[in-house]
């Protein structure tokens, strides 16, 4: 040390990074890269996630100081009828959703990929709901359903003479109602996708399949299917998401009775929101989003698996 | 269409009785492209009607009028709403961008023990729903003083494991060749980063840009949360507040949907070619 000490030049620990090897520094070097990131993961990732974990075994409820009460909140969660109808609910997103939009997406971008005519401006169109604000398209839709004079769907349906639809105040048409704006939203994102998989299979296996003869449809059974399963399978967990988090149209959707009525649009992140923010019910909420982290852990696990297996 | 010679008559013949067909298809994509802009048809239209016309179903108002944004605006609610989402979503843009990329540079260049680790912790944080960090957020926010505040909004969007993961893929195709000629050069490995790799990844930069403004300029469920002062709503939870004052005057909320949707369509139509290639980029890579 005292010989760097003694040099005129440069600063004691300039001369100590002088002594390191180039090796070392690189290493030095990518941990100073990483060090605010690592306290952003460690701070606003993981340390939450593990605090979400122990709230849900507590009765916080932001007044008095949480106390420990082991199972009690998934306890009380599993015996609530309104957490079973608030999972059928859930459930009913994700299995008419994912499918309706997913053949939808598919059918657009496979005819749409092979139109040269006005190709950009047809694409757009599809492709414009999907950059809209979710909040703001709620309540377009919402005006849409609303019953005669003021909605449009039902105005429509008087002038071609059909009766008029109750929608957003049935206990049996609200969830769909709002899903056909869900899929509506997402419509655009997934025809790309699904495009842009298209794009990427090589012209010579269908030339090939001309030459042998086959048809439209075997051609798209035999060779386009099975060489856009990655696609579909990153669209099928990616919407699955989407749907089992649904929660800006619905709540925008039903403001005067979230998730009405009488619950029969509420999703599981509405009733999460309600049981925190609403009721300050803290350690209840942090059990029901243990349980959504549950479900898509097991649903995005189930469908790789599943789609997968079945090359 | 191409001047190509067809090798066989079978094929030119089958190219030649698909012809009507193709015009049906392509009338049924038009249509099927209208209804799919015709909520926001409506909305715009709706927006240009007086309270007495919003009866009158027909798409072309009788008398158009700007009076609905001429009322919406003049309180500068609206404004305050996309200044505070503009600058929220600016922000935490310009963070990704910074901290996404110098991640996924650092993963996908530099060799050191914990290399994998720090991929595989990073990439985990992507099976974590948003809405179950949300009530510690609030909780964090609440002791750190950081509710009602931009901060609030911002903090836990500042980097993401998507985008740390989409600027890795593509460091990865940068060739080591340059990066070493600059360490010959003298130059040190931030200035590496920032002046030889990063120019050479604009099309991913772009894209991670333009998802992560429009993803933060559109949130709804964290700012309705973190946010309990009107002046500090961002636009989608404005809107939202708003729609509920205005009750049953659908022309009013019209006008407030479509204000929060020109932005984005302005955005779309100046940068759509970068948005649709960012689409299937994030899309085949992710």
């Amino acid at each position: 040390m005292t010989s760097v000490a003694t040099q005129p030049g440069p600063a004691p620990d300039a001369g100590l990074w002088d002594r390191l090897s180039i090796r070392t520094k690189r290493v030095l070097w990518a941990w100073a890269f990483l060090t605010v990131p690592i306290i952003f993961y460690a701070g606003i990732r993981f340390y939450p996630t593990f605090q979400a974990f122990w709230l849900s075994l507590t009765d916080w409820d932001l007044l008095r100081p949480a106390s420990f009460i082991g199972l009690d909140n998934y306890k009380t969660l599993f015996s609530d009828p309104l957490f079973w109808r608030v999972f059928r609910n859930t459930f009913a997103y994700l299995i008419i959703g994912t499918p309706a939009s997913l053949v939808i997406a598919f059918v657009v971008a496979y005819y749409l990929d092979r139109v040269r005519f006005m190709h950009g401006f047809i694409r757009a169109l599809y492709f414009l709901p999907f950059l809209t604000t979710a909040a703001a398209m709620a309540w377009v839709w919402r005006w849409f359903y609303q019953p005669v004079p003021i909605g449009v769907i039902n105005g429509f349906l008087q002038t071609v003479g059909l009766p008029a639809q109750p929608f957003l105040r049935s206990v049996d048409q609200a969830l769909p109602a709002i899903m056909v704006t869900a899929i509506w939203a997402g419509l655009g994102f997934q025809i790309i996708i699904f495009m842009a998989g298209l794009r990427a299979i090589p012209t010579t296996y269908y030339e090939a399949a001309r030459i042998d003869g086959l048809g439209e449809w075997a051609i798209l059974r035999k060779i386009t299917l099975p060489l856009l399963k990655p696609t579909t399978v990153f669209l099928v967990v990616f919407s699955s998401i989407g749907f089992l988090r649904i929660f800006d149209q619905v709540y925008n959707m039903t403001t005067n009775d979230p998730g009405g009525p009488l619950n029969s649009t509420k999703p599981l992140v509405l009733m999460i929101y309600q049981t925190a923010f609403s009721s300050y019910d803290m350690g209840y909420a942090a059990a029901q989003t243990v349980v959504l982290f549950t479900i898509l852990l097991v649903v995005s696990l189930m469908q790789l698996w599943v789609l997968r297996n079945r090359a | 269409m191409s001047t190509m010679a067809v090798p066989t008559t079978e094929l030119a013949a089958n190219r030649r009785d698909i012809r009507p067909g193709r015009i049906i298809t392509w009338t049924l994509l038009l249509i099927g492209g209208v209804l799919m802009v015709t909520p926001l048809l409506y909305m715009f239209s709706t927006s240009l009607k007086s309270a007495g016309q919003v009866y009158d179903l027909r798409l072309i108002p009788a008398q158009p009028t700007l009076d609905n944004y001429i009322e919406v605006l003049s309180d500068g609610r609206f404004l305050r709403w996309f200044v505070n989402s503009t600058l929220v979503a600016a922000a935490v843009t310009l963070s990704n961008v910074f901290f996404d990329s110098l991640v996924g540079y650092t993963l996908a260049k530099f060799k050191f023990r914990g290399r994998y680790f720090i991929f595989l912790a990073i990439l985990s944080t992507l099976m974590i729903p948003t809405e179950m960090l949300v009530i510690p957020w609030y909780l964090m926010s609440s002791q750190l003083g950081w509710l009602d505040t931009y901060w609030g909004i911002m903090f836990p969007g500042m980097m993401t494991a998507f985008g740390t993961f989409l600027m890795k893929q593509f460091f990865e195709t940068v060739p080591d060749d340059f990066l070493e000629a600059a360490r010959v050069d003298g130059l040190n490995e931030f200035t590496i980063w920032w002046k030889i790799a990063m120019p050479m990844v604009t099309p991913a930069i772009s894209a991670l840009a333009i998802f992560t403004f429009l993803g933060n300029w559109t949130a709804f469920f964290w700012p309705l949360i973190v946010t309990t002062s009107r002046e500090l709503y961002t636009l989608p939870v404005g809107l939202s507040s708003f729609a509920v004052e205005q009750s049953i005057q659908w022309e009013m909320i019209m006008t407030g949907a479509a204000l929060a949707t020109i932005p984005t369509l302005i955005v779309f139509l100046v940068l759509q070619r970068y948005i649709v290639r960012g689409v299937m980029l994030a899309g085949l890579k992710g």
